[in-house]
């Protein structure tokens, strides 16, 4: 067994355990399935990227995390505000950021591989240590952080009516709760994650590219989705943490999947796109099956 | 305390479908006051409340709450002076929060800075000690998801969410009809109490005409979105079931008609 490899994978799965925090928020606590996160994580490469590549790593992620917020913004004003569709608007926001990545950007790519990276003062700090070690340390303790900090943020009377509208929009709204003010913020929070995710990886990479947005939306859920499954569906708190055990656990089986020669890394997209699939048809399936096995209970009977 | 001008909602407006929901209602209530509506099915009840609340803007009139004119304000900014309660008991609650996480929604909006812990120990102490006035032995489940406890459990939770910050005005819509009728009674029961204890303005609406004339001080009833009855005082005192019965056919010329109505007394 690859050893190395597999540690990376971890690694890889840490530093998309962001994403899957942002997309738990949308899809779990708010109740609305988010596409922006598709345009946001790539907004996070591009301004990290620059950044990065002109020296500033911290600044680089620091900015991420508000452009990803900003979209996150304007989505939630489409939704709320301007009463669009919530796919829709995460649609509109996705593919209008396209444009604005690849002008920040400045092209389709930017290679970092000889700039100072955001963990690149660690790795200077303890020069005996493995870098990977280190590199895996820091993600580690980000990701940490932001499971001790949300979990915070969701026992405070802000965080728990932002709870409430994903759960009861129509009690919240009766309440003296501003669900426009609730959306909004939580659809911000869950961006500026996103976008934190993509200028880590992209750090972590070497490079920038335009195109690493790309099917990002369902990697999240099924980060989320494998989260569930291993922790089951309680408090925020054990959701926040299964998202980021379910990412890397992700990362994990694919890798799997890869040594084994199962499948072809062409073949991951597909893969993952049918796992969320098959998860989240899964209740559904289920009350057909006993509706099935009521029917036929009832038929046999009745014949006799 | 609560003044209506001359308010109108017309549903569909300009269109084949054109629905005269409220038209050209007065009201006036005095501090105190607890008013029991009825009316048939579609009499337009739902909609009044619906539009003090807020739920939508009227094309014309007024509402006026303890002086201050509320009529353009949003729905949310009304809510901190008007508390409501459905028929549906799912409405009123949010079922994957626990009990102590519904009653701290309630309770922090007018006692909490928002990044302050949303349950305290001493938020616990008081819900236990609230919930304990329902007598359901819900002040042993804060940590229960409200979505597991029945119909008539969440309605009473709703019922102290409402009131736990007292409101200006209370709005009941049919809100004991969807539950069996020993629960919907100790419902009734515990709203009057809260009510009479806290001088809670209300407003009720209900199917029950017996409980109707029973409860509170004043009756009205509406029909085709204007209020055609308004019992107060002596004369509502004097009036039984039957009376009112024959009072409504005697002014719309046509019997009653509402599939859920209670006419006869229990
Ligand atoms: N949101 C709405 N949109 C369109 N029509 C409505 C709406 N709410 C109520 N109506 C109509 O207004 C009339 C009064 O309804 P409602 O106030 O719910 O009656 P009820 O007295 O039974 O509560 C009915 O004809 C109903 O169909
Ligand atoms: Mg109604």
């Amino acid at each position: 067994m690859n050893i190395p490899f597999f540690i990376d994978s971890a690694m890889l799965g840490l530093q998309y355990a962001m994403l899957a925090l942002g997309v738990f928020i949308t899809f779990r606590i708010l109740n609305i399935p988010d596409l922006t996160v598709e345009g946001s994580f790539t907004f996070g490469i591009a301004v990290s990227g620059i950044l990065t590549a002109n020296g500033h790593p911290f600044l680089g992620l620091l900015l991420a995390v508000l452009a990803g917020a900003a979209a996150g913004i304007v989505t939630g004003f489409l939704q709320t505000t301007c009463g669009i569709h919530p796919i829709l608007a995460g649609i509109l926001t996705m593919s209008g950021l396209y444009t604005v990545n690849i002008t920040v950007l400045g092209g389709p790519n930017v290679n970092l591989l000889d700039c100072d990276k955001f963990f690149t003062f660690a790795v200077n700090l303890f020069p005996y240590a493995y870098r990977t070690v280190v590199k895996g340390v820091l993600i580690l303790l980000i990701c940490a952080l932001a499971v001790f900090l949300l979990s915070l943020f969701f026992k405070t009377a802000f965080g728990l009516s932002i709870r409430a509208t994903g759960n009861n929009e129509d009690m919240v709204r009766a309440s003296s709760i501003n669900t426009t003010k609730t959306k909004i913020t939580a659809i911000a929070i869950a961006n500026g994650l996103v976008a934190l995710s993509g200028g880590i990886v992209s750090q972590y990479q070497g490079f920038s590219d335009i195109n690493s947005g790309s099917g990002m939306i369902v990697i999240g859920l099924a980060s989320v989705i494998i989260g569930e499954v291993i922790f089951g569906r309680r408090s925020v708190t054990i959701g926040i943490i299964s998202a980021v055990v379910g990412s890397v656990v992700y990362y994990l089986i694919i890798a799997l999947a890869l040594s084994a020669n199962i499948f072809s890394s062409n073949a991951l997209k597909l893969l993952s796109a049918v796992i969320v699939g098959i998860t989240l048809a899964f209740p559904t399936f289920k009350t057909k099956i006993a509706e099935y096995q009521m029917r036929r209970h009832a038929l046999k009977t009745r014949s006799r | 305390m609560l003044e209506i001008r001359h308010l109108s909602k017309t549903f569909f407006k300009g269109t084949p479908n054109e629905n005269p929901a409220l038209q050209d209602i007065d009201l006036t209530l005095q501090k105190g006051d607890f008013v029991t509506v009825i009316g048939s099915n579609g009499a337009g009840k739902s909609t009044l409340f619906n539009a003090i609340a807020g739920s939508f803007l009227c094309e014309s009139g007024t509402i006026l709450l303890d002086g201050e004119d509320i009529t353009y304000q949003k729905e949310h900014k009304r809510a901190r002076n008007i508390s409501r309660i459905f028929q549906n008991p799912m409405v009123g609650t949010a079922p994957d929060l626990t009990i102590e996480e519904n009653l701290a929604l309630s309770f922090n909006g007018a006692n909490k800075h928002a990044f302050a812990r949303a349950v305290t120990k001493k938020d616990i102490a008081y819900f236990r000690s609230l919930l304990s006035t329902l007598d359901m032995g819900l002040e042993d489940r804060l940590k229960t998801k409200i979505g597991l406890l029945s119909g008539g459990q969440r309605q009473a939770v709703s019922l102290l969410m409402c009131t736990m910050t007292v409101p200006k005005l209370l709005l009941l819509d049919e809100h004991t009809a969807a539950l069996d009728p020993v629960t919907a009674e100790k419902v009734l029961s515990l709203t009057s109490q809260i009510v009479k204890e806290k001088q809670i303005t209300t407003m009720m609406i209900t199917h029950n005409i017996q409980s109707a004339l029973a409860l509170g001080n004043r009756t009205i009833m509406l029909e085709h979105g204007k209020i055609v009855l308004d019992l107060k005082e002596e004369q509502r005192r004097n009036l039984d079931v039957a009376g009112l019965l024959k009072l409504y056919r005697e002014l719309c010329g046509k019997e009653l008609d509402n599939d859920r109505m209670l006419l006869t007394n229990e």
